[in-house]
């Protein structure tokens, strides 16, 4: 029997649940953003925009999200300046402190680069914005700025990995599903909010194509994890065990790539559909990681 | 720094009286159970069920009976926080809220946690929880305030037959060496020192005499660390960022490839 059935629940619940979902969405978004961005097509420009608002939204929301839900919310700078002295906190082993500060580091970036798609759609009037734009710093940017985004996605899956909890702590392979699911969520996201926002359909595309490359990853990585789990697998033989298969598996993977392959099925419809089965499939995934240990 | 203290625990001669656990609670002043109610466990005679945040000593009681009930022992353990030499809460804790003390026990500020509760997860052995008075998380001191001037844990005090003893590791390590060797001269070849030495988490300054498997106390055979997933995971989720990249970038070389294409064919031949 695996030693990690003999620990403690952290009751990381919803309130986690929702900030994995949407951080995902918004490092996912970034990156994407930012890789438009470095591209460099006019016809791109309002989805990059896009990115960078959902960016910067999501992951205020975020740090809200992870506030509210720690039993010392006034504390939570805890995290970031050691509270007896002063200095920065920071232990580069500890995912919770590495991720703390990556969110507070992401969310500048974010505001600046949300800032200067204001600029660009002349919401906003400072000049110097646009210099984030070109050259040197646009680029340091948008590299720095989607390294960082990646981080946001992904992090979250490594700091399950590190603890003792059954599931989190028998697999390595929970970061880099978290990462593929908030990359395919974003990509899902940004498709769906592109609709209102008049974004080309050239850029829908792309989307929708690395979306689908994404989910392939994605279920290449859950299968793997399961296997990875061993005999542990079988906390899923039960209710989440069915929600997986069913509500993230078939729903939010197999059903969009089937949608992708097969367009003509929705016909019009058949991209945002298939937006919408990713976004419910990529909450799932999480509600499933998080609650089925939180019940052992 | 002071030489490493800490518990051995001879949990052959627990009474199961739980002098332990009420001492604690005094010492710390640490709430009743649902405000005193006096409710019955259905588990033996444990009336804390675990260690949490308002329980930092736990009595075990596990009863081992044959089916016709004329062969049986009572195995009984007071449970507490390791205060491991490699601590797993002290790695994650993001407050730096856990230290360790001069005395190589392992404390959690209450003034520094703001409950995150990283520490909950971290711990192999789910010794922590949060206390809800204080909405931080809170488990066995081992008694620093007491240490630190001179005196010896509540607990290991209060005990009346020495089953929790309380002194410099390396004494104590020896003390339980020669009493399980006495064990097994008696015939009870099932003692060991759970914890005792370093191969378990660099040595659990709160180690244990027990007579039985790991699991039968509750107890996992080969606890570890949380960071020895960092690594592995971080290097898996770099591949798959690089990977997910590279694939971004091929999408729109094969965008601008085809638009050319198309363009090209648009003009017509040359």
């Amino acid at each position: 029997m695996s030693d990690t059935f003999f620990t403690k629940a952290p009751h990381w619940e919803w309130l986690i649940i929702l900030y994995f979902f949407i951080g995902g969405i918004a490092g996912g978004s970034y990156f994407l953003a930012a890789l438009l961005d470095l591209w460099d097509e006019p016809e791109d420009r309002p989805v990059a925009r896009l990115g960078y608002y959902v960016a910067f939204v999501g992951i205020v929301l975020s740090g809200l999200l992870l506030t509210v839900d720690l039993n010392r919310p006034e504390r939570f700078w805890h995290m970031l300046i050691m509270s007896e002295h002063g200095w920065p906190m920071f232990k580069y082993w500890s995912p919770m402190s590495v991720g703390s500060w990556a969110v507070l580091v992401f969310c500048a970036f974010a505001f600046l680069s949300a800032l200067s798609a204001l600029e660009e759609e002349g919401r906003v009037r400072w000049p110097l914005l646009g210099t984030l734009r070109r050259g040197v710093p646009g680029v340091l940017l948008a590299v720095l700025g989607g390294l960082c985004g990646f981080f946001v996605a992904g992090y979250t899956g490594v700091l399950l990995s590190v603890t003792n909890r059954p599931i989190w702590a028998d697999t390595n392979l929970l970061g880099v599903l978290f990462l593929l699911s908030g990359a395919s969520t974003a990509a899902a996201a940004l498709i769906l909010l592109g609709r209102w926002r008049g974004v080309g359909a050239a850029a829908v595309q792309w989307l929708s194509w690395l979306d689908s490359r994404a989910l392939v990853l994605e279920l290449v990585v859950l299968i793997a994890l399961v296997v990875s789990l061993g005999s542990v697998a079988r906390v899923w033989l039960n209710a989440w065990g069915i929600l997986l298969v069913i509500g993230v598996v078939l729903t939010g993977i197999l059903l969009p790539l089937t949608l992708h392959a097969r367009p003509h099925w929705l016909g019009n419809l058949s991209v945002p559909a298939g937006a919408a089965l990713v976004l419910i499939g990529g909450f799932l995934l999480r509600v499933v990681v998080v609650l089925s240990a939180q019940g052992v | 720094m002071a030489e490493p203290m800490g518990f051995y625990t001879d949990t052959t001669v627990c009474i199961g009286c739980k002098a332990c656990e009420v001492a604690c609670k005094e010492w710390n002043q640490l709430p009743a159970t649902h405000g005193g109610e006096n409710t019955l466990s259905g588990d033996s005679y444990d009336n804390t069920r675990r260690l949490d945040g308002i329980h930092w000593r736990h009595v075990k009681f596990i009863e081992q009976f044959s089916e016709d009930r004329s062969q049986g022992r009572w195995l009984m353990m007071s449970d507490v926080c390791k205060h491991c030499v490699r601590a797993g809460c002290l790695e994650v804790c993001p407050t730096g809220a856990i230290i360790r003390t001069e005395f190589d026990t392992v404390v959690i500020q209450s003034d520094v946690c703001n409950g995150c509760r990283a520490c909950i997860a971290a711990c192999p052995f789910g010794v922590i929880e949060v206390n809800p008075v204080s909405n931080t998380a809170q488990k066995c001191t081992l008694c620093y305030d007491r240490l630190q001037v001179g005196l010896e844990p509540a607990c290991s005090k209060a005990c009346p037959t020495d089953s929790i003893q309380f002194g410099p590791i390396s004494e104590l390590r020896e003390r339980a060496q020669r009493r399980a060797q006495q064990l097994h001269g008696q015939g009870e070849t099932r003692a060991y020192l759970y914890g005792a030495d370093e191969n378990m988490l660099g040595g659990l300054n709160s180690f244990y005499l027990l007579v039985d498997k790991p699991e039968v106390y509750g107890l996992p055979s080969n606890p570890q660390l949380p960071t020895r997933h960092l690594v592995w995971s971080s290097v898996f989720s770099a591949v798959g960022a690089a990977v997910l990249g590279l694939f971004g970038l091929l999408g729109l070389r094969k965008r601008r490839m085809d638009a050319l294409a198309a363009q090209g064919e648009a003009k017509g031949p040359a």
